[in-house]
Order: structure tokens, then sequence, then C-alpha cells
């Protein structure tokens, strides 16, 4: 029984939030190796990326919402995920025109290419700000739990309780999702297949008669998508307010960097080890050793490894060991 | 050099003849508030309140034998010292206010006092400063305030624990001065009562998620958590996370924690939690609420209370003392202020200045119920509520 609760209040507070963190990040950091492997620049802009899809999505939300169209127990922003992504797809296809197409052009290098998308972060920042607002907006409706802590109490009997937000298992479900159709167009399809080759060897592609523009502008569309899914999901889950979104881009990089740049599955477990550290290296394991410690073996003390103010010192750390023995990243991507 | 000097110190000395004189001109008082800065929007009503205070009794007939006030403003901005400090410079040597009523934020109160009234000796009441340093600071008895310190809060709500039964709580705060200083002053009275903090963590507002702090606080565990934060930021999303993964279910909040739009958003889930907020009630605010409105001012504003209360302690000190001397009248302050005396409401100005021309005792009920205490301070009265039914219900008064 005791090691039962040890389980219960290990995954309330360790395993379902680190999951459900976990998963957003890696779609963040999917969006950006996929930029970082077929266009070859980091994108800064990522965060406020994500922050226009997420916003797209929650004027349509709140359309839906005064139009009285709901989703059952589910939340409506899922219903106007589409509907974001088109909005965030078309604002990104236009910024690469009027943009990255000049640089493209000219071949510059990858850090020219870098600080203009820090301009552009600048410019999609404001935007975001101005038609949004930059305060918390509340777009979640239909139920909020799966599992609710206190039923889950006096379902089990157990003293500990065990919640599970609608929007941790639509994230994770989600990502799951997202992951398999992704992988699936990468490797089964003919233009994901061509987007492979244009990211391995640019100009053998071009030989080969792929159109480069063709690439470019499906690679955009994806990471719209991605990152428009990404930025509700954690709106859903958290909340939506523009300045986290631009927080939000180092644990990113620091996914997409651990687990190697360009490399997709290399993003996925770079995002669930960036999470999971986070939060497992901040947590205080008092309650939990109580419970799985035979009696009189209790800790007195926190067993907290970190202050959660360090939270965000914690990717860097796994950035800078991961650097250090592998410059490519776990999962071999291209060098940084 | 020494030329200079000494044409500086006659200047003085002959400022400070005219003014000891002048015994049939008005008497001046300096208002310094943040006219600019980030409480810009609270601070007109505060200054129309104390100018409020002035008319009433100039209209009644002055003060030591028929002497009008006349109110001097002077921009403080909230946040920059060394305009604070300039800005009451010019009030006392330039205009030659006798007495300070202001400044507003903590910060540049403590600048004034340490920069301006203690080396000239003015008095000085702040409406709004409630840092708890400020209880300690180095003032010569020329400090008074009409708003309860912090210190004061910290004790009222680890005593509404004591008197719960709640032996041990987790704390969070805003990690800023303020929340600092609370949950500083906060820990020592519960402590004191015999409780234990299980764990002190601060929190940074603006942030998306807080499940890893309240993942250490469900931890470190206790009868309740207490958030000494913002209702419209890093607070409310403490008291979340915590409802969401069950980590607490009772929930005592700290002044900055009183809000509407927290009741809106969480109120439902919240049903048992409690918490305490400065409040005034009462004849004496009742009255105050009637002449502000009489006045065409907006007497519901934060602060306005003790602005009004601030400056008629001012007036009715230097009255009792006979003199606008602030070294006279700085001893003076508490008299009028505390018992015993005749109750004084808000809009018998007149009257009190009257009984004490008498040789009469007053005591200074006004907006806020003044009763000061310790160093000179608001003792302040508490709202402790507990909410039910998605909103906030008064158990009583501390």
């Amino acid at each position: 029984m005791d090691l039962l609760n040890a389980l219960v209040a290990l995954a309330n507070f360790v395993l379902i939030p680190a999951a459900a963190y976990g998963a957003q990040l890696a779609l963040g950091a999917l969006g950006v190796t996929l930029i970082y492997g077929i266009l070859r620049f980091s994108n800064f802009a990522h965060g406020d990326t994500m922050a226009f899809g997420a916003m797209a999505t929650i004027l349509v939300t709140w359309g839906f919402q005064s139009l009285g169209l709901h989703f059952g127990p589910l939340p409506t922003a899922l219903l106007a995920l589409p509907i974001g992504i088109a909005a965030c797809a078309l604002f990104v296809l236009g910024t690469d025109r009027a943009v990255y197409r000049f640089y493209r052009r000219q071949k510059t290098s990858p850090v020219v290419l870098v600080i203009v998308s820090m301009g552009v972060m600048f410019i999609m920042n404001g935007l975001v700000r101005f038609i949004i607002g930059p305060d918390d907006q509340s777009f979640a409706d239909g139920e909020r739990f799966i599992v609710n802590a206190r039923e889950f109490k006096s379902w089990t009997g157990l003293e500990e309780g065990l919640a599970l937000k609608t929007s941790q298992g639509i994230t994770i479900v989600v990502a799951l999702l997202t992951v398999a159709v992704l992988f699936w167009f990468l490797n089964r399809t003919r233009t994901g297949k061509s987007m492979r080759a244009f990211s391995d060897n640019e100009d053998l592609a071009l030989l080969s008669g792929i159109n480069p523009e063709r690439v470019v502008a499906i690679t955009w569309i994806i990471v719209a998508a991605l990152a428009t899914i990404a930025g509700t999901l954690y709106g859903l889950d958290k909340s939506f307010k523009p300045f986290t979104y631009f927080q939000l881009l180092l644990p990113i990089f620091a996914a997409a960097i651990v687990g190697g740049l360009g490399s997709p599955i290399g993003a996925i477990a770079g995002g669930f080890v960036i999470a999971f550290s986070e939060v497992m290296i901040t947590y205080a394991y008092k309650k939990v050793l109580g419970y799985a410690l035979p009696g009189g073996w209790e800790p007195d003390g926190l067993v907290q490894l970190l202050s959660t103010d360090y939270k965000f010192a914690v990717s860097f750390v796994i950035l800078i060991v991961v650097l250090l023995f592998r410059p490519t990243g776990l999962f071999k991507g291209k060098s940084v | 050099m020494k030329k200079l000097l000494l044409a500086t110190a006659l200047t003085a000395a002959a400022g400070t003849a005219v003014h000891a004189e002048s015994h049939d001109g008005p008497i001046k008082i300096g208002v310094i508030l943040g006219y600019t800065g980030p409480i810009e929007s609270l601070t007109p009503q505060m200054a129309d309140s104390a100018e409020l205070a002035m008319t009433e009794i100039n209209e009644g007939g002055g003060l030591l034998d028929g002497r009008m006030l006349e109110p001097v403003r002077a921009d403080s901005t909230c946040i920059d010292s060394s305009a604070a400090t300039a800005a009451a410079e010019r009030l006392v040597t330039s205009d030659g206010v006798a007495a300070i009523m202001g400044a507003d934020c903590s910060g540049v109160t403590g600048a004034v006092l340490a920069n301006v009234a203690v080396p000239n000796g003015i008095v000085m009441i702040s409406p709004s400063a409630t840092s708890p340093a400020l209880s300690s600071a180095d003032d010569n008895d020329l400090f008074f305030r009409t708003a309860p310190s912090d210190a004061r809060q910290g004790e009222v709500l680890a005593q509404i624990l004591k008197d719960r039964g709640i032996e041990d709580v987790a704390v969070t705060y805003t990690n800023n001065d303020y929340g600092k200083g609370l949950s500083d002053s906060f820990a020592s009275s519960f402590e004191q009562n015999g409780g234990t903090v299980t764990l002190s963590a601060p929190h940074e507002d603006d942030k998306a998620d807080y499940s890893a702090e309240i993942g250490a606080l469900a931890s470190a565990g206790g009868g309740a958590l207490v958030v000494l934060g913002y209702a419209d930021s890093g607070g409310k999303g403490m008291i979340r996370a915590a409802l969401d993964s069950g980590a607490f279910d009772t929930f005592m909040m700290g002044d900055g924690m009183f809000a509407e739009s927290l009741m809106s958003d969480l109120g439902s889930d919240m049903t048992g939690s409690f918490g305490a907020v400065p409040w005034s009630e009462g004849e004496g605010t009742a009255a105050f609420s009637k002449i502000a409105a009489d006045a065409g001012i907006n007497g519901e504003s934060t602060f306005t209370r003790e602005s009004y209360d601030a400056a008629a302690l001012l007036a009715l000190a230097m009255q009792a003392a006979g003199s606008t001397s602030s070294d006279a009248f700085k001893s003076k302050v508490m008299d009028v202020a505390n018992a015993p005396g005749e109750k004084i409401m808000p809009g018998e100005l007149a009257k009190a200045i009257s009984i004490l021309k008498d040789g009469g005792e007053i005591d200074y009920v006004g907006a806020t119920n003044v009763e000061l205490i310790g160093s000179g301070e608001a003792a302040g009265t508490y709202r402790e509520y507990e909410i039910k039914d998605a909103d906030y219900s008064t158990t009583g008064f501390r």
C-alpha cells in the first residue's frame, strides 16, 4: 500500500507533468530541427511562431464558442486547430517570401539567417501582443480532468491523489499522432523523401530535379503545423501568454541540440530528456521516500537536488555536457 | 568657499526666521505623491482626499487662530528615489512647508525620510508605504503612517492560523521585496505562536507552469498553503497548479491575493480557503464616503481614506501643540490619533480644532479608524474572509 502511494505521488508530480511537458517540447524541437535540417539555420522565431499559431487558434476558438459550437468533453480548440494551422502556414510562407527568400537567393551564411530570424522574432512578438494583448488568455473548455485527484483518493482509498488533466492526456495523444504522421510522411511519401534528400545534400538534390522552392514551402507548412499544435497544446495545458512562448525558446533549442540538430528522432528524445530532467532534478522526494522506505527511515530534509528556481539551468547543464562529449547530439545530428 | 558657506547659512537662518515670524500667513503642507509612475492612476484621488481635509479645516475657520492651510504638490514618481528626494527638498527649502503628507511607495518614502525629513526636522505622514523596514527606520520620531505595516499583516495571518488550529503550513511568496518582507514577518510570528513552516519557497510571476514549485511544496506538506503573491499573476498560477495536482485544498492568502478575478476563475474550487485584506469599515468610513462624494471626489479608490487621515492628523497635531514647528508637534501626532478624548469623524475637523483650542483631548477616528501603534504606524483593520460559493464572505475583523 505504501509503495503504491509512493508510485502515485511520483506519477502525479513527476511522471505525468514531465511527459506532457516533454511532448510539448518535442513538438517544438521537431519544428526547429526541420528548419535546421532543410533550411540550414537556427530559427529563433520558432517560439513566437508557436505563439502566433496558438493565437490564431484561440481567436477561432472564441469564434466557435460564441457560435455555440462545442466539442463535447474535449476542448473546442481542437476543432479550431486546422484553421489556426492554415493561418499560421500562410503567415510563415509570407515571411519566407518577404524575408528569408531574399537571403536564400544570396546564399548568405547561416549566421546571417539566424540574426534575420531574430528580427522576425521581434516583429512576430510585437504582432502577437498587438493583436491579442500581452495578458493571460483563457480558452480552455470541456472537461478539465480525466482523473481528478480528490475522486481518485476516495475511489482507491489511497492517501495520495492522482490527477490527469484532459489537456495532458490530449497533449500526449496528439503528440504521438503528429509524430507518427510526420515520420510516415518523411519516410514513405515522395515529397518527404525529396525533403530528406534536400537536407542530406542540396546540390545533389537539385541535380536530380527536386524543386527547391517547393521543398522549402512544404517545410514551412509542416513547421507551421507543428508549431501551432505545440503552441495550442501548451496554451491548453498551462496558459496562453505571449511572453511565456518566448521563454520556451530556450528549452526547445536545448532539446533539439541535445537530441542532435537535424534529427527528428533526436528532437523527440531531446524533448523528453530535457523535460524529465528539469522536473526530476527539482522535485523534492521527501514524500515519495517517506512512503517507499521502511518505517524510521523517512528523511527529515526535503531531498531536493536543486531548488525549483534552477529549473532552466538544468536544461543548459545537460546541453553543455552533451555538447562536450557528443557534439552532434545523442542521435548524430549535424554538429552545431 | 568659507564666504559661500557663510552666505548660505545666513540665508537659511534668514529663511527660517521669516517662516518663524510669519504667524499670519498660510501654513503650507507638502503633498508628495507619485503623480507619474506605476501608481499614477491612484495618486490624484489620494491628493484630492488629503486636500479635502485641508479645505474642510479652512472652511471651518482655519488652524491656530485662523491661519489657512495651503497644499503644495510634488511628484515622488513612486520609484525614483533621487527624483523624490529632490522634489521633497524643494518643498522644504523653497516652498517652506511645515510638514509633508507622503510619500507614497515604500522605497521613495524611505529615501525622502532619510535625506530630507530627518536632516531638516520635518514631520511626514505617509498614507500608503507598507514596508516593514520603515518601522525601524532612524526617524527622530518624525515619521508616521496611516497605512499598516506588512509586519502587522504577518501577525494577523499567523493569528488566523492559530485560531483555526492549523499548526504547520507551506508558504510560497512572490519573489520581490513585498513578498519576501511579508513572508518573513509571517514566518516569524507564526513560529512564535508555535507553528511550523514546512517550506518557504518563492515563485516568479508570469510563468506559465508552476507544477515544479507545487511539487516541492506538496512534498514538504502542511495543513494549508499560504500564498503571498498577486492575484493576477504567480499567486493564481500557484493555486491553480496546487488544485490541479490535488497538492493542497486549503489556501490562506495575503492582501495581494484579494481580487474578484480570482473568484471568477478559481473560486468554486477554493471553498474553505481564507485570508485577510486591509479594510475600513464603520461610522468613520461611511462619513468619509459621504463628504468625499459631496466634494465630487472618488473616495472609494485605494488609499484615499489613509490620505485624508494623514493630512487631518498633521493639522490636528499642529493645533494640539499650538505651533507649526515639527519639533513641537511631532510628539502630538500620537496623542490626537489615539484615545483618550472625544472621537472625531471625517467632517468634524473644525469641531476637533475647537476642542483642542480649549485644551480638551480628542481621539481621531477618521476614515480608517486610526490607531497608531509602535513607532507611529496604523494598527490597521484587516477583514478576515473565507471563500464560500465562489465569493468572499467576511468572518470577522482584526
